[in-house]
């Protein structure tokens, strides 16, 4: 865990303060809505269709279990008793009074939480793996780095005002977590020959209407120039981003009209023009930034302890055991990965007892420490593999140990039409609707590890490009219609999915994903080819086959 | 549209110059880029202090050889939305050195102050006269800084360095 000190928490506060100001001058006549939605937007408030929408940030995911109860406080005070984890990492209140928010913000930053930069165009709350310091082989912990961006890009002078909104993502892992190929600008964390860590930086991806797998800007940046190699993007993006055309004005618009090479250039000439400035970062700065990170006193325990040995000849633990617990760097540890995709459930939602009882469960057994993965799910990141199974019966108790991780009822699903202004139609009744048809588990566990992925509008909130079935909402003479891709991925090897067909209505998309299932059960060469493999190997066609013959 | 300058709502003693019109024989006044970039040696030579208004879409690089004999740039923000200017800012104080008057134009609010005085900017010529009556006042909002910009500002990382060290020597 990160300890913010005095200096942060001041910030926090300050902002509270600001914001306070903003909202009595905005509720006083003195701004103008439009003066104001900015402002708001900077604090992370939308105008949504039933009432304003409040997104806080945790940076890369990372929450204490004091966190996680203010969260829940918030919710059950100011809210209708739950909150929505989203593919930010972030967490969103629905129906929450204007008037009410200073005060929420400010409950919120005693326990060092905030909304800062949590919409609006600036530098986006930094997103990381939600198992970053505990993943096994990881290079180092990437949230040192995320912090220092952390810090970096809050109420930053010169890019508060960007073309638009900008995303950063950061791995340190070989298996990417953190979909650093979908976001403006991706950092993977690795070691050159003579054993130093830097970073490959990755730009211009992104998801929307246009989307983009970002591309190798510089194969390698020092950890020591990584704000001045960052801050020179911005500075070229901020000058020569597009600001005629909302949908023109993201990086990945200027990389793609330019090029890399040429938009590499114009950014390294800018680098080197800025000199080896106060943006270097001194070792120093940076081992004291890792020293207010705090690692659990871990315990020297057995690799397989009796108390799992014993638990695995229940069958259903072991059924959760299997695709909610994955290695931990130190032995006798696990990462546990808590659903919040029950059947017939609102992907990532979580009420306030929920978030109480998530908490308490830290403390008994992950000191203290919870993480917000981007595919909309919790996660404890240090559980000793003795008290697997009381934690299984406990999370089974408030409902989230529904083994599902990976399979194909873990959707991730924006709210959609059912709470977004900007929605073309629903989100969440067809990921409900896909649970429910996919709730045996059998079925669900022979089909393996299949992302379905929904959005409600081109906005792409539900990252449906890169689900290895993405489900799209448009709109066709005032009816829902969903567009449908296959073969997308987010990680390492990420992939924009492929349409397979004309858009089907909102009443047949179930039946079609179970077409597709059913073809990939078919046509897989054996049990363990995945679907999105499956894909890969065959194109989009035996699918589309299956899915519009009898259509 | 009142003029905060060096913390102070004060007289804007510069006359704006509209496209096409024609300069007063002397006094000081701030002219478009294009109408400066015409004839720069002409115009600086007449007495009187000069200022160009430089638009937030144009090369600085076109300014920056007149930069050591003017008395003012304005910068534009068309929108305050548009955070162009900023950029421009920051270039022309901490890049080319220029230490004359870096002014901010346009839609020129409350909440922009602290962004723009980091960048750089020392005088603002404020849309709403509420906005500018409460200059001071704003300023002092913030006391902790993250990123070092040339305003000299002490940054977080910084300080906790400084904080560091002083414990460490007192023990
Ligand atoms: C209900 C209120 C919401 C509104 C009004 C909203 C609005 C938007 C808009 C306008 C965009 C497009 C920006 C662009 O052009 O790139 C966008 C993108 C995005 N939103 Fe939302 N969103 C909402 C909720 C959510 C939620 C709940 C999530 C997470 C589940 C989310 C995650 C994202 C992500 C990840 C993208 C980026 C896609 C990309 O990479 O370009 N949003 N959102
Ligand atoms: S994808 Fe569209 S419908 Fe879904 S939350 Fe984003 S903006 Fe709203």
């Amino acid at each position: 865990m990160y300890a913010y000190d005095e200096l942060d928490r001041t910030l926090i506060n300050e902002r509270v303060s600001e914001f306070r100001d903003q909202v009595k001058r905005r509720l006083t006549g003195e701004l103008t809505e439009d003066e104001f939605k900015m402002l708001r937007l900077q604090n992370g408030v939308y105008l949504q269709l039933h009432a304003y929408m409040f997104r806080v940030a945790i940076p890369y995911g990372t929450l204490s279990s004091k966190q996680l109860r203010r969260l829940a406080h918030v919710a059950r005070r100011y809210d209708r008793g739950y909150g929505h984890f989203t593919t930010r990492q972030n967490i969103q209140f629905n129906w929450i009074k204007l008037s009410d928010l200073p005060d929420a913000l400010a409950e919120l930053a005693e326990v060092g939480i905030h909304a800062m930069q949590t919409s609006g165009n600036n530098m986006r709350n930094v997103t990381s793996d939600q198992w970053a310091g505990v993943a096994p082989g990881e290079v180092e912990d990437p949230r040192i780095w995320s912090e220092i961006l952390r810090q970096h890009t809050t109420l930053h002078p010169e890019f508060s005002f960007l073309p638009r909104k900008f995303k950063i993502a950061i791995t340190a892992s070989e298996h990417d977590r953190a979909a650093i190929k979908v976001h403006d600008i991706g950092l993977r964390l690795h070691r050159n020959a003579d054993g130093e860590t830097g970073f490959e930086v990755l730009v211009g991806g992104g998801l929307g209407r246009t989307p983009f797998i970002g591309k190798t800007i510089k194969p390698y940046v020092a950890g020591r120039d990584i704000l001045s190699y960052v801050e020179a993007i911005l500075r070229v993006y901020n000058q020569y981003g597009r600001r005629d055309n909302i949908y023109k004005a993201r990086i990945k618009i200027l990389v793609h009209e330019l090029g890399i090479e040429k938009f590499a250039k114009e950014v390294d000439e800018e680098w080197k023009q800025m000199g080896h400035s106060a943006l270097t970062l001194d070792h120093s700065v940076i081992e004291e930034v890792r020293s207010r990170f705090s690692y659990p006193a871990y315990e020297k325990l057995p690799h397989m302890p009796d108390e799992l040995k014993q638990a695995a000849h229940d069958p259903l633990f072991e059924r959760w055991r299997k695709n909610s617990v994955a290695p931990h760097k130190v032995q006798g540890y696990s990462i546990v990965t808590l659903s919040l995709k029950p059947v017939g459930g609102p992907p990532g939602d979580a009420t306030a007892d929920q978030m109480d009882a998530v908490a308490d469960l830290a403390d008994k057994y992950s000191f203290g420490e919870i993480r917000v993965g981007h595919e909309q799910n919790l996660v404890l990141p240090h559980v000793a593999k003795r008290d697997l199974p009381q934690l299984w019966k406990a999370l089974d108790r408030i409902g989230l140990a529904t083994p599902n991780v990976n399979l194909v009822t873990d959707i991730i699903a924006c709210p959609g039409l059912d709470y977004c202004s900007l929605a073309n139609a629903r989100s969440i009744p067809i990921a409900q609707e896909l649970t429910r048809r996919f709730a045996n588990h059998d079925t669900a566990e022979m089909i393996g590890r299949l992302h379905i992925n929904i959005s409600g509008c081109i906005n792409a909130c539900g990252h449906h490009h890169v689900g290895h079935i993405g489900i799209l909402g448009v709109e066709k003479n005032g009816e829902e219609f969903y567009q449908i891709t296959i073969g997308g991925r987010a990680d390492e090897n990420a992939q924009m999915g492929a349409l397979i067909g004309p858009a089907v209505p909102y009443a047949e998309v179930a039946d079609v994903i179970e077409d597709i299932v059913e073809a990939y059960l078919a046509l897989r060469d054996r049990p363990e080819e995945l679907f999105v493999d499956t894909v890969k190997r065959l194109g989009v066609e035996p699918f589309k086959e299956r899915v519009y013959a009898t259509r | 549209m009142p003029l905060v300058k060096n913390g102070r709502i004060t007289t804007d003693l510069f006359v704006h110059i509209a496209e096409g019109a024609e300069l007063p024989g002397d006094g000081a006044i701030l002219v478009p880029a294009a109408r400066f970039l015409e004839d720069p040696e002409a115009m600086l030579r007449r007495p009187g202090k000069l200022g160009v208004i430089w638009p937030n879409n144009r090369n600085l690089d076109d300014l920056v050889p007149y930069l050591d004999r003017l008395a003012a740039v304005a910068l534009v923000f068309p929108s305050f939305r548009d955070g162009r200017a900023y950029s421009q800012a920051r270039l022309l104080r901490e890049r080319h050195g220029y230490d004359g008057e870096l002014r901010a134009t346009g839609q020129v609010l409350r909440d922009q102050f602290v962004f723009m005085s980091r960048a750089g900017f020392d005088a603002f010529e404020v849309k709403k006269d509420a906005d500018a009556d409460a200059f001071a006042e704003t300023m002092k909002r913030y006391s902790v800084f993250y990123q070092p910009t040339g305003d000299g500002r002490v940054t977080a990382l910084n300080r906790r360095m400084q904080l560091r060290h002083s414990e460490s020597a007192g023990q």
